[in-house]
């Protein structure tokens, strides 16, 4: 680049064309801005504030999947309440959130920590920590489907086999087994990725500022307390902000795993809002619950970004 | 603070792609209502490509009814499978944007909803000019018509009957010639079978947690029984009539006896057909369109047998699927030719007999194929003799997971009584059958 740039080109070209004249509008830095954005603005504004509009207006429709919609606002709104399983299911969602959220990110922490050294055999368990991820989520639901079925599972003949149970265990027969197995398969489908991104945030830490801590007689866990999780602040916000609003969302899941069941105790807001839609037919109804849930999900993401820039200000230096 | 930033928009994205998607699908669901113009113009083989859509569940015998017509006729069919648990949605967006295909099977529960909403062309002169017509699968015959027109011809059949597992009978000194003839013996058979044989051997198996599954094999007995589960239309659950109770109180005490697997409770449906075949249950009621799968070996040698109601009589649901010509279909008299074919004596003996598929037409249960197994021919009678019920929101009621119907009859099979857990759900499924 640097040879071409250098050339001469005004000695080999020496009559140059006289400059074009242009308008006035084609000097102007707002409307050369409109033009280098209209791109992303469409896309933003067809993909996003179109549909947005349109899903809010459905929501003040009866809409049915098969016929006409007609005006009927509020009442989808109104019949949320009369909606137990909705209002259940925030609850249930909530709780799931807190836990996997808790467990993710201290599991994929861990496995950060044993693999951020170069040793021998480091590669291998690192991308065996990072496999899983590769399997698509639904197939792994199907995967976990199979292997806690009773009938056609492995797993209790593995676990009867080396003696650590008697009767076959109801992995998904309870509210509470059905939850922990669930969160059980979100872990080995996401640990791995988890621990990808944390990798990188401890690699970006500089080794020099752990010598010093070594030579100051700092032990691994002051080492860990005030050099690591500081300087991973970031990062640990990164994935925070990620598993929330992922674990919000939750669908597949507990769509394929537990079907909401055992008597409804696993049902998220994603899968009321889907049931509303493709069972009952009612997308209008399911368009009210959708802006609920987005609302939700706005207003929790502005708090995590209030708190976050909070600490940052806090830690900065003054 | 920039490196999070990206988050923030992540879960408003994800939202709204999901809302896209519904968006897309809702916003095409605009049309429908009123009757498909009906057309009687003649049968056509002209060499045109008719379009067609079934379920991934039955698309084994569509694919074989497909291919044979293909290969003999000038017409060809371009089948699209859809996986099934997508495919009322897909429907539904279709019919919105006028872009059904030419040909459509659904499933026959789903019948009443899509006539009623003007999905199918109206068939009813057609199927008048045929010959047999009045050996055509009653039930979806029924259940495809409305307002007294019909819409759409028996397509595939999947019938309820009672699968029993001769080796476990004559383990257990029970004559394996001789299987249940009332819901007292079935029970009687099935705690002999787990008290004899024992070990991994159990007297019966059902899917506890799937709706669908409850629906097929314990109604069965009800109406065997004299007994309805729901009134004429479809809008009040009659699940609390003493032949509803008898059925439900016997699985009952066979869950509270032990008889039953502990894992039948969880079972949700994907898997609850894997069960019998593997020679670890004496007797159950199972899809007829699994007999072809069945092992036959030393564990298991399969006997078939009609469902019986408490004190006797037999019954069984029909399900499977039907098959229309969309409302929208240019080409109605090449599909015509296409659905009237697979009716026909060729497509119904040459095809689905020989594979020993059930008919679609009981008077032809008795043909060169069928007369090979006697099992098969009992199951085609069975067409005649079953039923298929008939609720406008049968899916929402019976299918969802997350409906009415599975913590009743969940409740019922394994809570402490059923007469009361049918009587204080019974107005919980009406509910929801009468929902606008």
């Amino acid at each position: 680049m640097s040879a071409i740039s250098t050339r001469p080109r005004e000695q080999a070209a020496p009559r140059r064309p006289a400059p074009r004249i242009r308008p006035p509008w084609w000097r102007s830095r707002g409307l050369k801005g409109i033009g280098y954005t209209l791109p992303t603005a469409l896309v933003v504004i067809v993909l996003f504030l179109v549909p947005l509009a349109l899903v809010f207006w459905m929501s003040l429709n009866r809409w049915p999947l098969l016929g006409s919609p007609t005006l009927n606002a509020p009442d989808n709104y109104t019949r949320i309440q009369d909606n137990p399983l909705f209002v259940d299911s925030i609850l249930f969602t909530l709780k799931y959130t807190v836990l996997v959220t808790i467990m993710l990110l201290v599991i994929a922490f861990g496995l950060a920590l044993l693999v951020q050294e170069r040793r021998p055999g480091v590669g291998f368990f690192r991308t065996t920590y990072l496999l899983p991820s590769g399997v698509g989520f639904a197939a792994a639901a199907l995967l976990f489907y199979g292997l806690y079925s009773n009938e056609i599972g492995p797993l209790d003949g593995i676990l009867r086999g080396i003696g650590l149970i008697d009767e076959p265990i109801a992995w998904t027969g309870t509210p509470n087994t059905a939850l922990f197995s669930t969160i059980a398969l979100v872990i080995w489908r996401f640990a791995g990725f988890q621990m990808l991104i944390l990798l990188t945030g401890l690699q970006s830490i500089p080794l020099e500022l752990y010598e010093a801590a070594r030579v100051d007689g700092a032990s691994r866990w002051q080492a860990f307390r005030r050099i690591t999780v500081p300087l991973m602040r970031p990062t640990l916000a990164l994935l925070l902000v990620l598993s929330i609003t992922g674990s919000l969302l939750a669908f597949d899941q507990f769509f394929i795993l537990t079907q909401g069941q055992p008597d409804n105790s696993t049902i998220t807001m994603v899968m009321v809002i889907y049931r509303e839609a493709f069972f009952r037919f009612n997308l209008g109804s399911a368009a009210a619950l959708s802006v609920v849930v987005l609302i939700v999900l706005v207003a929790l993401n502005v708090l995590q970004l209030r708190i976050l820039r909070h600490d940052r200000t806090e830690s900065e230096p003054s | 603070m920039g490196r999070v930033a990206p988050g923030r928009a992540r879960p408003l994205r994800l939202t709204i792609a999901s809302l896209v998607v519904a968006m897309i699908l809702s916003s095409c669901g605009g049309g429908g209502g009123g009757s498909g113009d009906e057309s009687t113009g003649k049968a056509a083989d002209t060499g045109a490509t008719i379009t067609m859509w079934t379920r991934s569940a039955t698309e084994a015998a569509s694919r074989r009814l497909v291919d044979k017509y293909n290969a003999t006729h000038k017409n060809q069919v371009k089948l699209t499978p859809i996986p099934t648990d997508n495919y009322q949605p897909r429907i539904a967006a279709a019919a919105g944007a006028k872009n059904l295909p030419d040909v459509f099977a659904a499933d026959v529960i789903f019948m009443p909803q899509y006539t009623s909403k003007g999905l199918f062309l109206d068939i009813t002169d057609r199927i008048d000019a045929l010959p047999f017509k009045d050996h055509l699968a009653p039930s979806h015959i029924e259940l495809g018509t409305y307002q007294g027109r019909k819409y759409g011809l028996p397509h595939t059949l999947d019938l309820s009957v009672l699968f029993y597992n001769k080796v476990l009978y004559e383990k257990a000194g029970l004559d394996p010639e001789k299987p249940p003839t009332t819901l007292k013996e079935f029970a009687d058979h099935a705690r002999t079978i787990r008290e004899k044989v024992g070990g991994d051997v159990y007297g019966t198996f059902w899917g506890g947690s799937c709706g669908g599954c409850y629906v097929f094999t314990y109604w069965p007995s009800i109406w065997a029984g004299g007994g309805e589960v729901m009134n004429k239309d479809g809008s009040q659950s009659t699940i609390d009539s003493p032949q509803s109770v008898a059925v439900f109180n016997t699985y009952n005490q066979l869950w509270h006896e032990g008889v039953v697997p502990a894992s039948a409770k969880d079972e949700r449906g994907p898997t609850w057909t894997g069960v019998f075949p593997k020679g670890t249950i004496g007797v159950m009621p199972m899809p007829s369109t699994t007999l072809g799968a069945m092992p036959d070996n030393a564990k298991v040698k399969v006997g078939v047998a009609p469902i019986p109601g408490p004190d006797g009589g037999e019954s069984t649901f029909v399900g499977g699927d039907s098959i229309g010509i969309s409302a929208t279909s240019k080409q109605p008299d090449q599909a015509w030719d296409f659905i009237s074919w697979t009716v026909s004596d060729e497509a119904q003996v040459e095809v689905l007999a020989k594979n020993k598929d059930v008919l679609a037409r009981p008077d032809l249960a008795n043909n060169k194929y069928s007369k090979e197994d006697p099992r098969v021919v009992l199951i085609n009678e069975m067409v005649g003799k079953g039923r298929t019920p008939y609720a406008l929101n049968f899916g929402q009621t019976y299918n969802d997971p997350n409906g009415p119907w599975i913590p009743v009859a969940r409740d019922a099979v394994f809570g402490p009584d059923a007469a009361k857990a049918l009587k204080d759900g019974a107005p919980k499924i009406t509910e929801s059958l009468g929902q606008s």
